[in-house]
């Protein structure tokens, strides 16, 4: 078992969740494997980044801070990860935004072999083998790599993110490197964020989401009782499909892959590949019409009601009760 | 322009609860069973071929092609069905590279589709965001790093700037990424770039607006692409060998989620809520 190499996910200087995650993956792996463990920050003004990382409890904590990876693009970061993976057995990504678009073209820089998306994992006799949901997450497969570098991506969902250890890991500058041909092909514009008052739907603790019986007046029939929780609002694929809510709020195997603390899915009946989206979700609540609705297969607590009628009232009896 | 798509077939993935695994108490499966299952195109593989046409047609007068879209894929002869699905939905030839399921791994179809790209030169390979069997989302990546090509991944909405670049809305946790990419270049979509303003073409007028999703193919178009070519290599022929980088030990089904409980009214929720779950 060699040692393992976190690559940070970092956005505007700040270390994004999925990254703890990844972690923590690589903290028990390296644990369970007899190994240590570094994280590798790439990005520019990477200062509280790497301070925030330092407390991981990490071996060390390397930083390529240069103004040429300000912006996230494959062909500017690979490079700096590749030369940096020097000396590592395994290089772990986040399985987000930029960790899924990067590790695979880390693998190739690095002839190694990749483990995509991986929900668990163990150890014998220092190899690691590695879970991973396919078919929408009707199956699970077992796998290893059997090139000297492993690559991996860690969902984020099925990790508890690592806490701060309180120690401080050492800092080391790396260099940036700029060798990728592609890189002169492709410029960074813009990130168009999409701005709301309501928490990140893949870091948010409580996601009330709606189906297309929500109807055209989603968010005025969801926000009340989202901002009653302090929850992100998620969809299903119909009630995006149906032009209903914007298409960044799809919960799913094809949209966000979520587990907060609790699910609310509200006029959802459940189709396969929204669940294989949110069934990881510690408690799980379905209100829907239709006592059929595969969606109560799922859900900790059913409600076999009209949503239109119960959702204000549901609204209602949470804030007396959290009064 | 000249786009290459992959395209893979997969079991039914409306009915991917049916896929059977039977494995030996606490042990592993050796291989998911998916008899009796349809095979179907990879969704997401469709939208990319939709993306595809058109980025190669005007929208307004479908039938004469201004591009050339070749689809590929890698199987036994029985693919050869996905392919001419896609001919007849226009693609305009296609490629099946003569392997057997079980000979594959993402890395080695990505090695392969690299060298099928120095032959086909195309000036973009167009491809799903991932299949929804392995649900791997590593091939794009991986070829673009073997061809050293730009890549631009779970693309929402794509801008053709004159064949020579393309601006490119990409999905990002947060919000939209958006880059211009210079051709030849690998790009993986997501099911949003088949929204009728998902593509943006020159030639297509600006007021056109497309059906949502992916076009069918007419009766007539099924029969003719019966005549479209199709050619079949050898993966010899390519010069790659079979190495793959990964092993599956074996598989095993989801645990069962606990069945929960009905509740009969909104105060009854609530109450479990807090003091059962203690969620609120």
């Amino acid at each position: 078992m060699a040692d393992i190499l976190v690559v940070a996910e970092i956005v505007d200087g700040i270390v994004k969740k999925p990254t703890l995650a990844a972690i923590a993956f690589a903290r028990d792996a390296a644990k369970a494997a007899g190994g240590t463990f570094a994280i590798l920050a790439v990005g520019a003004g990477l200062d509280a980044a790497a301070k925030e990382l330092s407390a991981c409890g990490a071996s060390k904590v390397l930083v390529a801070d240069d103004p040429y990876t300000k912006n996230y693009l494959a062909e500017r970061f690979a490079p700096t990860v590749a030369a940096a993976a020097k000396g590592f057995g395994v290089v772990a990504f986040p399985a987000a935004t930029s960790g899924k678009d990067l590790a695979p073209r880390v693998a190739a820089k690095l002839g190694a072999g990749y483990a995509p998306d991986i929900s668990g994992f163990k150890a014998e006799g220092g190899k690691l083998s590695y879970k991973r949901p396919m078919y929408a997450g009707n199956a699970f497969g077992w796998m290893q790599v059997s090139t000297p570098v492993e690559v991996v991506s860690v969902r984020p969902t099925e990790f508890t993110a690592a806490e701060p250890t309180g120690g401080a890991s050492a800092i080391e500058k790396v260099a940036v490197v700029q060798d990728d041909p592609a890189a002169g092909k492709i410029e960074f514009l813009s990130f168009d964020v999409v701005k709301s008052e309501r928490p990140e739907l893949t870091e948010a603790k409580v996601i009330v989401a709606g189906g297309r019986s929500v109807k055209e007046k989603f968010m005025d029939v969801l926000s009340p009782l989202a901002d009653t929780l302090g929850a992100a609002i998620g969809a299903s694929r119909a009630a995006c499909d149906a032009g209903y809510c914007p298409t960044d709020l799809q919960v799913g195997q094809t949209g966000k892959v979520v587990a907060p603390t609790l699910y609310l899915a509200i006029g959802i009946s459940g189709a396969i590949q929204h669940l294989a989206g949110m069934k990881g979700s510690k408690t799980i609540v379905a209100i829907n019409k239709d006592p059929e609705a595969p969606i109560f297969q799922v859900s900790d607590y059913g409600l076999v009601a009209d949503l239109f009628a119960v959702v204000p009232e549901l609204t209602a009896a949470i804030k007396a009760a959290k009064a | 322009m000249k786009i290459l798509v992959p395209l893979k077939r997969v079991a039914d993935p409306e009915n991917a609860n049916k896929v059977k695994i039977a494995a030996p108490a606490g042990g592993l499966a050796p291989k998911i069973e998916t008899t009796g299952l349809e095979w179907k195109p990879n969704p997401f593989d469709e939208y990319a071929l939709e993306a595809a046409l058109r980025l190669t047609e005007n929208g307004t007068a479908v039938k004469a092609r201004l591009g050339e879209v070749i689809v590929v894929t890698f199987g036994p002869a029985e693919c050869d069905q996905t392919l001419r699905g896609a001919l007849a939905t226009g693609a305009d030839r296609a490629i099946r590279v003569d392997v057997t399921d079980d000979q594959l791994d993402g890395d080695l179809v990505a090695r392969a589709l690299a060298k099928l790209v120095d032959q086909v030169k195309p000036d973009l390979v167009l491809m799903g965001k991932q299949t929804v069997d392995s649900d791997s989302n590593q091939v794009a990546q991986l070829l673009a790093a073997y061809l050293g090509w730009p890549q631009v991944t779970f693309a929402a909405n794509i801008v053709n700037e004159d064949n020579k670049a393309l601006k490119i809305g990409r999905v990002a946790d947060g919000g939209q990424i958006n880059v211009r990419v210079q051709l030849p270049a690998v790009v993986n979509v997501e099911d949003r770039v088949v929204n009728p303003k998902g593509v943006t073409s020159p030639p297509t007028p600006a007021t056109h607006k497309y059906a949502d999703g992916v076009r069918f193919a007419p009766l007539p178009a099924i029969m003719q692409a019966k005549k479209k070519p199709l050619e079949v290599k050898k993966l010899a022929d390519l010069g790659v060998e079979a190495a793959p980088k990964v092993k599956y030990l074996g598989y095993e089904a989801p645990p069962a989620r606990k069945a929960g409980v009905k509740v009969k009214t909104v105060a009854e929720l609530v109450d479990k809520l807090k003091n059962e779950a203690k969620v609120l």
